[in-house]
Order: C-alpha cells, then sequence, then structure tokens
C-alpha cells in the first residue's frame, strides 16, 4: 500500500530539505521512494508544496485531488489551499503559524480568519503542533522543519528511528546535525 | 549502491558514468541542476555558456575533436540553439553528442508549454524518454553509445516533473572512453549546400536504421495485461497511467522518435482498445492514428496544464469530478512569488511606476516587477527580447512625449545571453532608447549561477570576467552610467535625464543579489508609530517585510535588510534604523 504525504508552506520554510529527508527516511526503511517538488519562481516567497510517496512499489511521484494520506503544513492558509489533495479519512499536522501573502501585507487581499477552524470543520483528525516554539526554544527557527518532521513520525510508525536519524545525518550540514536531531527528538514528543 | 536522486542529477550522473567530457549549458529551471551536478565531477569540463545556442556549438567542436559531449537545457532554450541544432543533424556526430530538453508541462517557470518532441521529429534525430530517475540515467548514458553508433545528436527529453521529481537509482562506475584522433572532413563537416545534399540523404536513411533499432530498443516495451484496454504512454505520464489502470495492458515508449511503428502494430493486434496518455501535444496520438489506428487521447485528456493520477482517472472515466473532495473553503488570498526583502531590483521598479514609463521588460526575477504593488512592467517575451522591443515601439511612436517614456529593462545574466545583440541593432539603426541593466552580479531566478560579468565559472574557478561599462561603450554607446539602486533620488534624476536624450544610453543600477548577501548581519529599520499616519504609502514599495498591523505600519525585522527604501518613501519620517544594542 503506498502511502502519500503533502508537505506544504511557504519559500523559505525548508520545505524541501524536509521533504528529502522524509523521502531518503522511507528508503532507509527499506521502501520504494518518490517525491516531487518544483523549483524557480515559486521559491521567491510563494507558496511551496512537496509531495513524498512511498510503499512497495511506487509509479507516480504526484498524486492529484483526494490521494494525500497526511498534508504536513509548515503554514496554516497553505494547508487550507491544498486541503483538496487529502482524502476523505485524511491527516492534517499544521503548525499555527501565518505568513501573509504579499497581496494581503499590501492592503489588497484578506488572510481568512479562523484557518485553523476551516480545517477542523473539513477534516476530523487534524493535530495542531507549536513546531515554532520548539525551535525558538532550541535557538534556530530554521530547524520548525525537523521538528516538524518528528511530529510526523508518530503517525507513520513503519518509518523506522534509525532511519531517520540516518537521513538526518545525510541532508543537513555536519555542524547542525546535533541541533536538528534533538529538534526530532522534540518533535517526536509534541505529538 | 543506491542513491536517491533527482530526473537532473540522474543524467548528470548517466553522462559521468558514460564517459562524457565535456558539458556546458545555460540555466534554466527545470534544467538548470544537471549542469550543477555535473560540475560536482573533476573528470568533466563544464561550462555556463552565455545562452544555448553557443553551448550546443561548443559541445559539437567537442564532439568533431573525438570527445563525448553534452549540453542540457529548458525547452524554450532549445529554440535559442535551433539553428545548430538542425544543421547538426545533417553533420552528425564524431564523439557522442547529448541534447537534454527539460520540457515545463504546466508552465512551473515558463512562458509556454512547448512540446520539444516536436524538434526530434522536424531536426530528425532520435528522442529518449526517461520516466524517472533510474532511467534518466541508463537513458543518458545509452545516448551516448547511440550518438556514436548512428552517427547522430541524440536527444532526451525530461519535463519538470522528471527533472525534478527524486526516485532510487542504483549507481555504477565511470567507463573512460578515449577522445578520438581528430580526422579533418569537409563533405561531413562544412555544410555545404553540395555537402548537405549527400548529407541529407544520410540522414533519411539514418533515421530508418534508428528506427529499426526503435523497434527492438528495450526499453520501448509490451507489457502484457487485459486485452481489454492497451495503453500506451510515455514520460511521467506513463507513472501516472500505470496509477490509474494497474490491470491494463501498457505499451511504454521510451524512445519516441524515430516511431517504432512495427511494435505499435504488434501492441494494437493484442488489444481491444487503445488509450494514449501523454502531457502536451498528440505527438503519439498522430502517429498512431497514421497508422490507422483508432485511439482515445486528447479527445478525453487536455492538452493545456499538467497531468497527475486524478486528473487521468478523471479525464477517462474511472473517478467521477462528483467523487473528489471538494472542502468547503473561504475566500484564500493568492501568494504570487515576489522580489525579496532587500532586493536591488524593487527601487528600480518604484521610479519606473512613479515616472509613469513604458517599460518593456525581459525573463528573470525582475519579471516579478510587473505584478502590484509595482505594475511596473508593459511586455515580456522572451530572453533578451527588452532592448528590440523598446526600439520598435518607439520607431512607430509618433508623440515625442509617448516615445521617450520608453525604457527596456534586462538583467546582466540576460543581456549577455541575448540582449547585447539587440543592443547593437539599436545604436547602428540610430535609436535613442534608455535601457537599464539591472546587474545583480548573478543569474538569480535560476539559483545563483555565474555568467561573463562574474568571471568565475562553472566550476567556481576564476574564469575572465567581461567589463559591463567597457562593452557597451565598445559599441560606440557614449552615455553608460553605474548607479546606485538603493538611492532613489540619483536613480530618478539619472532616468529622468536619460529619457530626455536624443541618444541611446544605458544606466546600470549595480549591487550583488541580496540572497547572495546571506550571513551577512542586515540591522532591521522600524516604524516610529508616532510618527506614522497610516497612509499606506510604504506598502506601495513592493516590499514583503512592510504590512499594516491595525492602521499603523509595521516592518518585520527578521525580514528587513535595511535597504532604507521605504525610508526614502516615507512622507512623514516615520521610519529609522532599528538602535544597535
Amino acid at each position: 500500500m503506498t502511502k502519500s504525504i503533502v508537505i506544504c508552506g511557504v519559500g523559505g520554510q525548508g520545505i524541501l530539505v524536509a521533504s528529502d529527508i522524509l523521502s531518503l527516511a522511507a528508503m532507509y526503511s527499506g521502501f520504494d521512494a518518490k517525491k516531487s517538488e518544483v523549483h524557480g519562481m515559486s521559491q521567491r516567497g510563494g507558496d511551496v508544496i512537496s509531495t513524498v510517496r512511498y510503499g512497495e512499489k511506487v509509479y507516480s511521484p504526484l498524486i492529484g485531488e483526494g490521494m494525500a494520506d497526511i498534508i504536513l503544513g509548515f503554514e496554516k492558509l497553505e494547508v487550507l489551499r491544498n486541503l483538496s489533495l487529502l482524502k476523505p479519512d485524511g491527516k492534517v499536522i499544521v503548525t499555527d503559524t501565518r505568513l501573509d501573502p504579499l497581496p494581503v501585507a499590501c492592503g489588497l487581499d484578506e488572510y481568512p480568519d479562523d484557518v485553523i477552524g476551516w480545517i477542523k470543520k473539513n477534516v476530523s483528525d487534524v493535530h495542531v503542533v507549536d513546531a515554532v516554539k520548539v525551535a525558538v526554544e532550541l535557538g534556530n527557527i530554521r530547524v520548525t522543519n525537523v521538528v516538524m518532521l518528528g511530529a510526523l513520525s508518530g503517525h507513520i510508525p513503519e518509518i523506522k528511528k534509525e532511519a531517520w536519524e540516518q537521513a538526518i545525518r545525510e541532508r543537513v550540514p555536519q555542524k547542525y546535525v546535533d541541533l536538528n536531531l534533538t529538534a526530532f527528538e522534540r518533535g517526536c514528543n509534541i505529538s | 549502491m543506491k542513491a536517491l536522486l533527482s530526473g537532473n542529477e540522474a543524467v548528470a550522473r548517466g553522462a559521468w558514468e558514460g564517459g562524457v567530457h565535456v558539458g556546458c549549458a545555460y540555466p534554466g529551471t527545470p534544467s538548470t541542476e544537471i549542469m550543477e551536478a555535473l560540475s560536482q565531477y573533476p573528470e568533466v569540463y563544464t561550462e555556463w555558456s552565455v545562452n544555448e545556442k553557443v553551448s550546443l556549438e561548443v559541445a559539437s567542436g567537442a564532439s568533431f575533436a573525438g570527445a563525448r559531449a553534452m549540453v542540457a537545457m529548458k525547452h524554450v532554450g532549445l529554440n535559442v540553439a535551433a539553428d545548430p541544432l538542425f544543421s547538426l543533424s545533417y553533420i552528425g556526430a564524431t564523439g557522442g553528442l547529448v541534447i537534454v530538453t527539460c520540457d515545463d508541462p504546466g508552465m512551473h517557470s515558463s512562458q509556454n508549454e512547448q512540446d520539444n518532441r516536436h524538434y526530434a521529429r522536424s531536426a530528425k534525430v532520435p528522442l529518449l524518454e526517461p520516466s524517472d530517475s533510474q532511467e534518466a540515467k541508463e537513458f543518458t548514458r545509452l545516448a551516448f553509445e547511440i550518438s556514436e553508433e548512428f552517427d547522430t545528436p541524440v536527444m532526451v527529453r525530461l519535463t519538470t516533473r522528471i527533472s525534478h521529481s527524486k526516485s532510487i537509482v542504483e549507481l555504477g562506475e565511470r567507463k573512460e572512453v578515449p577522445v578520438k584522433e581528430y580526422v579533418k572532413d569537409v563533405k561531413k563537416r562544412v555544410i555545404l549546400p553540395a555537402h548537405a545534399r549527400e548529407r541529407h540523404r544520410f540522414v533519411e536513411e539514418r533515421m530508418e536504421r534508428l528506427r529499426k533499432y526503435a523497434e527492438e530498443f528495450p526499453y520501448n516495451r509490451i507489457e502484457e495485461g487485459d486485452p481489454e484496454l492497451g495503453i500506451i504512454a510515455d514520460s511521467v505520464a506513463y507513472m501516472y497511467a500505470k496509477e490509474v489502470f494497474p490491470e491494463a495492458s501498457f505499451l511504454k515508449l521510451s524512445m519516441v522518435w524515430p516511431f517504432p511503428r512495427e511494435l505499435v502494430r504488434r501492441f494494437a493486434s493484442k488489444v481491444k482498445k487503445i488509450i494514449v496518455v501523454e502531457e502536451n501535444d498528440p505527438f503519439i496520438e498522430e502517429q498512431v492514428r497514421l497508422l490507422g489506428i483508432e485511439v482515445t487521447g486528447k479527445d478525453k485528456i487536455p492538452l493545456v496544464g499538467e497531468l497527475n493520477p486524478t486528473r487521468v482517472a478523471v479525464c477517462l472515466g474511472v473517478k467521477k469530478e462528483e467523487e473528489l473532495p471538494k472542502p468547503e473553503l473561504p475566500h484564500i488570498p493568492k501568494r504570487p512569488p515576489a522580489l525579496c526583502p532587500g532586493c536591488p531590483h524593487t527601487g528600480v521598479f518604484n521610479v519606473i511606476r512613479k515616472l509613469k514609463l513604458i517599460a518593456t521588460g525581459d525573463i528573470g526575477c525582475y519579471t516579478l516587477g510587473t505584478l502590484p504593488p509595482l505594475n511596473a512592467m508593459d511586455t515580456c517575451v522572451e530572453m533578451g527580447a527588452s532592448i528590440g522591443n523598446a526600439f520598435g515601439m518607439q520607431l512607430v511612436m509618433k508623440d515625442d512625449k509617448l516615445r521617450k517614456k520608453v525604457v527596456a529593462v534586462i538583467g546582466d545574466s540576460t543581456f549577455f545571453h541575448s540582449g547585447i545583440t539587440g543592443l547593437i541593432n539599436l545604436y547602428y539603426n540610430r535609436g535613442i532608447t534608455t535601457v537599464i541593466i539591472l546587474d545583480n552580479r548573478t543569474t538569480a531566478m535560476t539559483g545563483h549561477q555565474d555568467h561573463p560579468g562574474t568571471g568565475k565559472t562553472a566550476k567556481g574557478e576564476k574564469g575572465r570576467e567581461v567589463d559591463l561599462v567597457k562593452l557597451i561603450k565598445g559599441i560606440g554607446i557614449e552615455h553608460v552610467y553605474v548607479v546606485n539602486p538603493y538611492d532613489l533620488k540619483e536613480l530618478t534624476e539619472v532616468i529622468k535625464r536619460e529619457i530626455e536624450r536624443e541618444e541611446p544610453s544605458v544606466i546600470i543600477p549595480r549591487a550583488p543579489c541580496v540572497l547572495l548577501r546571506r550571513g551577512e548581519k542586515f540591522t532591521p529599520m522600524r516604524v516610529i508609530e508616532d510618527k506614522c499616519t497610516g497612509c499606506r504609502v510604504c506598502l506601495k514599495v513592493g516590499c514583503p517585510a512592510i504590512s499594516m498591523r491595525g492602521d499603523k505600519a509595521r516592518i518585520d525585522p527578521f525580514l528587513c535588510t535595511g535597504c532604507t527604501l521605504c525610508q526614502q518613501t516615507c512622507p512623514f519620517g516615520a521610519i529609522e534604523f532599528v538602535e544597535e544594542k
């Protein structure tokens, strides 16, 4: 059975590193794994989405509407934007972070109220985690992405602990490995 | 050994394993990482060429001299390189010559959805299409062998979803291939009409031999399944179709040109009904129809946009549109990309908007100057177009006031790519255009690649730096001014003065891309609440660090780089530097 996980947020939040770590961890757990992402123009403060799929044998790296088992959201509005990708019995793990798109910041558009409420209205299995707080406590807001992976890990026990660790060691710069391993550990305990 | 590689990384790995000697590219999403990855291998010479045409010329030169060479470019890059491509089809290859094109269905980072499979057909060269990273590696390696065996350039076509998706690849080792001795052969390499007539005959024979090769090509394979339904698919569309129709019979096409018509006939005889699943144009579908075989294809599957498994399922009636999740949602504001806080382009667009200029634009981060609140660009066509476009507009504008409002805006890398020819044309033909070259010392949009103006090579080594001012003065243009893009007063004065001139001039606002200054410690700015009247003028600067909090403006201290554009704009002196602790 192939599992599909969507990671979404805003350019600069470390989404592509997070989806790299997840797909490497899936590979090290013995699964076939594929991920898709888009580079280029969208990275200039635009919305970013990456899909990771793993299982016995994976064909498509990309998913469409109604195919995601889990949405891991680094920004809550982006979860709403991608909600149609979720299966009817899918799960959302989201950090309560608000980042205003430029049209909102300029006063040309409005950020909706109660975004988490809107997510809960559509999805019964929602986990709100304060990953930013944990990252700030650890002294580096940039590890929010790995805290989020820690929070995700409890929901996908088929990805083994050692595989996560190996993937983090491989994908983050040497001098930040320990910090990221701690961030992952703290994320595991959030959920 | 196994590794998780993107399609682009896998192409580079395949070229390396295949003994490539030379790699050339101009950056372009989604192709850029191919040459970045290939540059990591010490055995291979790689370069950022000034444009795709030059890339292919350098690579084909290496091939003439007996080496294996590869070029990589985005789909529209092949338009620039099309001239050498068509000649090289006749000339053929001595050392293996491989052309990688990365198409962009869905236009994630492009101006069109052109389908470069058509190039293989019209230039008469073989085309390989991988559908995952393992195949991207294998096919690139094989492409060199096909090139040498059949005396032809070989095209490898990826799409965004192949280039930027990662999947598991079994790594191999490099096979060293010696550079062949150079042998002069003018009948092959000087395509005078007399020679070309001979070579064209050769090309047609070659394509027939290649067609037979395609019929037997092991990656063009029939996967027997339910005989009621046969699916023909290529590239990533094959993967989508496999998700949707796990039981069907498949003909997976990996070498789609020359078209393996006997294989298709054989497949058609085994199944009751055929569906062709492909992105972009009905390339395979039309070939199948030419064989007199009935198919379902683009009558159901859209020509526009990118596919995914759900889209394929809905188009082909496996799923109903009504069955898809329809979450109940509030209005969701768009999140378009924007110029970064501290971007050196922002000030220039503020001045262009304020002076109500007509700006012909070009391709790069600065194309974002089109979007609100900047609204400062009138046209954007293709790489290098801005200068010719501005000149052409001015040619026919009768009203002198209007005519003098036209400026061309182009980036430094784009200027070297193909802006310089437009500038020479403008000078020669007595134009008066003011050209603004936004010099941020890099090719920013594609992720910061070097170019002639930076003087650093693709390998990160010291090359020779082209002096932009000397180059332009060398054309004969007298009025060339380097200005500080963060000084709105200076920018305004210089632009106002130059657009009035009855001669061409070039203004170069020069400062490094703010993303190259990561790691620098910036002193951010703040809003003095007592002085802020909430007039929102600072919001028009177009800086993502500024927003309204209640009826006062606020500057995000984590995003602000202290560039002072907002301070220079605020009519009430309500913005100052945060005091250093």
